[in-house]
Parts: C-alpha cells; sequence; structure tokens
C-alpha cells in the first residue's frame, strides 16, 4: 500500500445543508479509518454547531444551480424548507444521521471540535451558544497548531 | 493477495489484510490477527462486537458501519473506538474475518 494519511483537520466555512455534511462525512469517515481528526467551524459553519440552529439548516434553493430549476421558483416563500425535507427524507433512506445526531457521533468517535474565534466574535456569540461537544473556541494560530503534521481540508 | 501461516493454518489474505475467504476464519485467527493489530488480549467486550460482526455478515453479506455497531451491538460508538483504536468497523470486521465494509458514514 502506497502512503497513508494520518491526521486531518476540515474547516466547514458555509452554513447551508449541503455545505456542512461534506465535512461531518470526511471528518467521521476519518475517524473509521484509524486516522486523526478536527473539525473547526468558521463563519457561517457555526450554524452547524450553534444549539438553536444546527437543526434547521437548510438547502439553499437559490443560486444552486445543482437543484435543477429556476432561481426564480427558488425565491418562493417555503421553497428552501421544501428542498430541505425532500433532502432530509431521501437521507434518511440512505442511512446518513440528521446534524444534531451526526455531532453526537463525531465527538464520540473522538473527533475535535472547534470554533472559530474571530467568527464567534463577529457574530457576537459565545461558548454556551454552542453544543456540549465543542470543545473550544480557538484562534486561526491554535488551528494551526493543532492541525500540524496533517491534511488540511477547507469547505 | 498473500498466503499467511495464522494460529497453525494456511490463510489467504488480501492486500489490506483481510481474510479472502471468511469460511477459514476460527477464534485462534482472531485472537492473531488482533495481536497483529497491537490489540491484546481480546477482553468480553471485543468479543462482543466481533461476534456480532460475524452474525451481520452470516445475515446480509456485509459489514456493519460504525453507526449501525454503535446503535444494534450493543457497544457504543465512544466504546468502541476505546476497544478499537484505529477504526472499529474496520478493525473488528478484519479481525472477525470478514470483508471491509464499504459504508461511507
Amino acid at each position: 500500500m502506497g502512503e497513508r494519511i494520518e491526521k486531518v483537520s476540515i474547516i466547514i466555512s458555509k452554513g447551508s445543508l449541503e455545505g456542512v455534511y461534506p465535512g461531518l462525512i470526511m471528518a467521521n469517515g476519518a475517524r473509521a479509518e484509524g486516522m486523526d481528526a478536527n473539525l473547526f467551524f468558521t463563519f457561517f459553519g457555526l450554524d452547524a454547531i450553534h444549539k438553536q440552529r444546527l437543526e434547521h439548516i437548510k438547502v439553499a434553493a437559490v443560486g444552486n444551480p445543482g437543484m435543477h430549476m429556476a432561481s426564480l421558483i427558488g425565491v418562493l416563500p417555503g421553497m428552501s424548507a421544501i428542498a430541505t425535507h425532500v433532502m432530509e427524507k431521501k437521507m434518511e433512506q440512505n442511512d446518513i444521521p440528521g446534524i444534531p445526531e451526526f455531532m453526537e457521533m463525531i465527538a464520540d468517535t473522538g473527533c475535535g471540535l472547534y470554533a472559530c474565534k474571530a467568527s464567534v466574535d463577529l457574530f457576537g456569540f459565545a461558548k454556551d451558544d454552542f453544543i456540549d461537544q465543542v470543545q473550544e473556541i480557538i484562534t486561526v494560530g491554535e488551528f494551526y497548531e493543532k492541525a500540524a503534521g496533517g491534511e488540511i481540508i477547507f469547505t | 493477495m498473500t498466503t499467511d501461516t495464522i494460529a497453525g493454518s494456511e490463510i489467504q489474505l488480501d492486500d489490506e489484510g483481510f481474510l479472502v475467504d471468511p469460511t477459514q476464519w476460527n477464534e485462534d485467527i482472531a485472537v492473531e490477527l488482533a495481536r497483529r493489530e497491537g490489540i491484546e488480549p481480546l477482553t468480553d467486550r471485543h468479543w462482543q462486537v466481533i461476534r456480532f460482526m460475524r452474525s451481520e455478515y452470516e445475515e446480509k453479506g456485509t459489514g456493519p458501519t460504525v453507526r449501525v455497531l454503535g446503535k444494534t451491538s450493543g457497544v457504543p460508538i465512544k466504546e468502541l473506538y476505546q476497544l478499537f483504536p484505529k477504526g472499529p468497523a474496520k478493525l473488528a470486521a478484519k479481525i472477525a474475518g470478514i470483508p471491509k465494509p464499504r459504508g461511507c458514514i
């Protein structure tokens, strides 16, 4: 076998369903393969660890060519909720957990969960606003220290 | 594919060290495969997971993912990672002599 990846640090910067899941699946998959993994939530990605918001992460119905419908339809009230509902149903059928369960599971695998200090300050959040699985609010410098010796993936 | 002598038997292994033929497996082989992965000794909790992997494979033709293991094996995910630090589903499948589970979650 070739060279193995031993550690990944994944940055989640977007707050949409399609922006959050890939990073979660990659982090969880890294742990399942026996790699070390860290998740770093920044900017709108913070919604994925926000106690009141993580259950309401939605698919972007506008400006999303992957939706295969005119943006004009996407702007109608409730379109994002409908698209999200359809997607969540499909995920359930495929045994993909919802974000709250996924977060709990990822933390249980031993993956580190961190919030970006600059974004937390920008949005006026505090540690209490986040789910208990979030270990720390860290600076970009501290992120690089934690990521040292591994791969960094930005999503 | 390589052939290796494990616990006194000639066993065929694939490139990642998984048994090619799950019917060649026995408990002595499990102990030896675990030792090679740095897991020694195998506790009752390890065996609970290994036996669960075998029965799932026999029933469904594929090993469970970590999520399924955590929900149905009776061993929670946190403990699974303590028992098999280098990846529970993958390692337990290897030790249980079944193919590597291919689920993403």
